[in-house]
């Protein structure tokens, strides 16, 4: 016993990852703020380096972001989308399902309200508006539906299939605007219509409505999750597949369900793109979106109402950012390097609520 | 069984409360109320300009470079600080939303007046133009105006097409000149160009045929690239560009071929390569403008100014132009100048053999810009 042990001692590493006990909330937050402030120190030693006063920056950063009616607009209007894909993709992660897919099913929600905002403007705006919104979930449900059964028929990887299918929805935008829903007054440039006001989002208080769905479904969300049974089950899958199987769970059932839902929460943010910010289905619908979604997601611990301040954080920056480019004459990457610092140690201090590092201690290697 | 009831109404009230949210935002007009079109002089200090790129200037060649240029002559000439033209680039002009963005962070900025210079940014001015009825918008080479504050803005380009035509025409040895086309006929402003510079290769080689290839965009170096290589293959041996990189003439001088270029003189590009190329002077255009809205005497009617104005021309021709290039050159310059060649006169005949415009007849400003979806006759298009 005693030679086996002096004998892990002399092997042990200078330094060991060990998983640490659960946290308390409020520690992981102070982890969380330390972490936020070493990333601005950070990015401040970044942007002083290029020779601008990162006070300045970063104060432009912030008042960019919130310095008159049109820029806050401008902020939410970054928001909205953003939100209610991180929402939707918060199932399909509670569940375990690596949704990476969010991009693709918010382009089909966009494609699918996009049919009826070009050929039925005429129906009365609740109608299309409701139909558009139940289009844009079907959309992007149908689209999440895919890898779902694929994974819970043959196994598939679900990372890889969901990822390969955002790049198949983009190319459908191509197709759509290169060929079938061409702007036949567009001179041959490739681009679909802009709506009619009719099959336009409603404004409230100068941003569009998308806001509502979004804080609609904080609350909703977040009580599903929690509190319905189905959320349990999702929870229940998502710790252990076989336990679900032994409580008489049907997971696939659960797996397709919880996968439909995902999509369709991020089809409403396709939705809601074309019919309340683009005025049109281009192939900058979702730009990014259903990406960032996943950090946000990932982040904010799957809670809803994290996800709502981190969104409103990221929004910040995102805005901020590009008022700092044209004040600033900082080219566009500055602002990508900035939001890179800043995920980089967000996702160390993640690391570190999770693991510890346990150094080696000099004595113990001759202490038999 | 009631748990599964439970469940059931939950899901339906998530789905409810979803499309409720969609539908309950009451019909609030958008437009907002516009006062008195007058509009008032701006006082030097507080003029802002707002500038949307499709590139990067700082590029240092191609469309958006132009286009600054012309900018910071407008600067100059007016004298303007550095802080009051906003510019953004890189947006693109297929994504409505970043499109969207960038002009409304340029009416924050306090922009009075804002230029968006390319073709897709179109509709999304047009109706910024009526959300925003104090700010004057400017847009490049489309065709819509509200005569009120949303006008369009293009040149005779055709003219320096039809010039450089020449210097392709008698440079040429294989008597095969490829065109790299960033959008196919039924654009006017790319067919127009390309059929100026088929009558200007004409009118020194009758014998040349010119190839096109469309790359469906306006900005993309490796497309371009690759047309370019592909009318190389053919056999062409001077490639002229619709597009705004470089990449086609780079593709040519790879080769050992010839080339014109387009927007900005790219002599320096390519220096074995280029011949001329047909370049834009907006300088012209942004101070004329620029001038009248700080003056409030801008109408916002469409501009379409030419090579009397001095908006369009070719870049001085290179070493690599076949000797007597200068002189041809001269002659038609002269003639374009004077008024006798208008370029799109009759008779004309298409490559499919019908004559779109009769002996003694001129084709109209209109059809130019927005309804030329004919190739002149020896345009093939591959």
């Amino acid at each position: 016993m005693r030679e086996s042990s002096s004998k892990r001692h002399y092997n042990e590493p200078l330094a060991r990852i060990v998983k640490k006990d659960a946290m308390s909330n409020q520690r992981m937050a102070a982890y969380s703020v330390f972490a936020l402030i070493l990333a601005i120190a950070a990015g401040g030693v970044f942007i002083f380096s290029l020779g601008y006063n990162p006070f300045k920056v970063y104060a432009t950063i912030v008042s960019g972001a919130f310095r008159s009616s049109i820029s806050t607009q401008g902020t939410i209007k970054i928001a909205i989308p953003l939100l209610i894909a991180s929402l939707g993709i918060t199932h399909a992660f509670k569940m375990q399902f690596w949704n990476i897919g969010a991009e693709g099913q918010i382009i089909m929600g966009g494609i699918f309200a996009t049919y009826f905002a070009l050929f039925h403007s005429d129906w009365p705006h609740w109608l299309l508006m409701l139909v558009m919104c139940a289009a844009g979930m079907l959309g992007g449900g149908l689209w999440a539906l895919i890898p779902a059964f694929f994974k819970t028929k043959y196994g598939t990887n679900e990372t890889l299939f969901t990822l390969m299918l955002n790049y198949i929805a983009l190319y459908m935008i191509k197709y759509l605007a290169e060929g079938p829903w061409l702007d036949p007054k567009a001179s041959g440039f490739p681009k679909i219509a802009s709506f009619e006001k009719n099959a336009r989002l409603d404004e409230v208080f100068g941003v569009h409505a998308g806001w509502i769905i979004g804080l609609v479904l904080v609350g909703v969300v977040y009580f599903y999750l929690k509190y319905s049974k189905q959320g349990y089950e999702i929870a229940i899958v998502g710790e252990s597949e076989n336990t679900a199987r032994y409580a008489g769970m049907n997971v696939k059932k659960i797996i397709m369900r919880t996968m439909f839902l995902s999509g369709a929460i991020c089809g409403i943010a396709g939705m809601t793109q074309v019919s309340g910010a683009a005025y049109t289905l281009s192939e900058g619908v979702a730009g990014g979106v259903g990406f960032t979604a996943i950090i946000v997601a990932w982040l904010a611990k799957l809670n809803p109402f994290v996800i709502l301040l981190v969104t409103i954080g990221f929004s910040v920056l995102e805005k901020g950012s590009s008022v700092m480019q044209s004040s600033f004459g900082l080219p566009t990457s500055v602002s990508d390097i900035l939001q890179g610092i800043i995920l980089f140690f967000i996702l160390g201090c993640d690391f570190f609520t999770r693991y510890k590092l346990i150094f080696r201690k000099g004595g113990q290697k001759n202490d038999n | 069984m009631k748990k599964k009831l439970l469940s059931l109404i939950l899901t339906a009230v998530m789905a409810a409360s979803v499309l409720t949210a969609c539908g309950t935002a009451d019909s609030k007009d958008s437009s907002t109320a516009t006062e008195s079109t007058e509009k008032e002089a701006i006082a030097l200090e507080d003029f802002k300009v707002g500038v949307i790129h499709i590139g990067d200037p700082a590029d240092g060649s191609g469309y958006s470079f132009t286009h600054d240029q012309g900018i910071v002559e407008m600067q100059e000439e007016l004298g303007l600080e550095d802080s009051q033209v906003i510019r953004k680039n890189n947006i693109a002009d297929g994504d409505a939303v970043a499109t969207r963005t960038a002009i409304e962070e340029c009416i924050e900025e306090g922009c009075q007046l804002i230029f968006g210079t390319s073709w897709g940014y179109m509709d999304t001015m047009e109706e910024l133009a009526e959300e925003y009825p104090e700010v004057m918008f400017s847009h490049a080479t489309g065709y819509k105006s509200n005569g009120t504050n949303f006008n369009n803005y293009f040149g005779r380009i055709y003219q320096a097409r039809f010039l450089s035509g020449i210097a392709a025409g008698m440079k040429t040895e294989t008597d095969k000149i490829g065109y790299v086309a960033a959008m196919d006929n039924q654009n006017s402003e790319v067919t127009g160009g390309i059929n100026a510079f088929a009558m200007g290769v004409e009118s020194v080689n009758p014998d040349a045929v010119i190839y096109v290839k469309v790359t469906n965009t306006w900005f993309d170096p490796t497309l371009e690239g690759q047309a370019a290589e592909a009318l190389l293959d053919m056999g062409c041996d001077v490639i002229a560009q619709h597009q705004d990189t470089t990449a086609p003439q780079l593709a040519a001088q790879n080769r050992g071929a010839w080339s014109c270029g387009y927007n900005s003189d790219m002599t320096k590009d390519a220096p074995k390569a280029h011949l001329t190329a047909p370049i834009w002077n907006w300088g012209v255009y942004y101070t004329l403008t620029a001038k009248a809205v700080m003056e409030g005497t801008w109408d916002a009617a469409n501009y379409y100014g030419g090579m009397d104005d001095g908006l369009v021309d070719i870049s001085p021709l290179s070493e690599n132009c076949a000797e007597g290039t200068a002189e041809k050159i001269e002659e038609a310059r002269a003639k374009i100048l004077d008024g006798s060649l208008k370029i799109f006169e009759g008779s004309l005949f298409d490559n499919e053999g019908n004559e779109v415009c009769k002996e003694g007849e001129t084709i109209s400003d209109a059809d130019i810009t927005g309804n030329m979806t004919w190739y002149y006759k020896n345009v093939e298009v591959k």
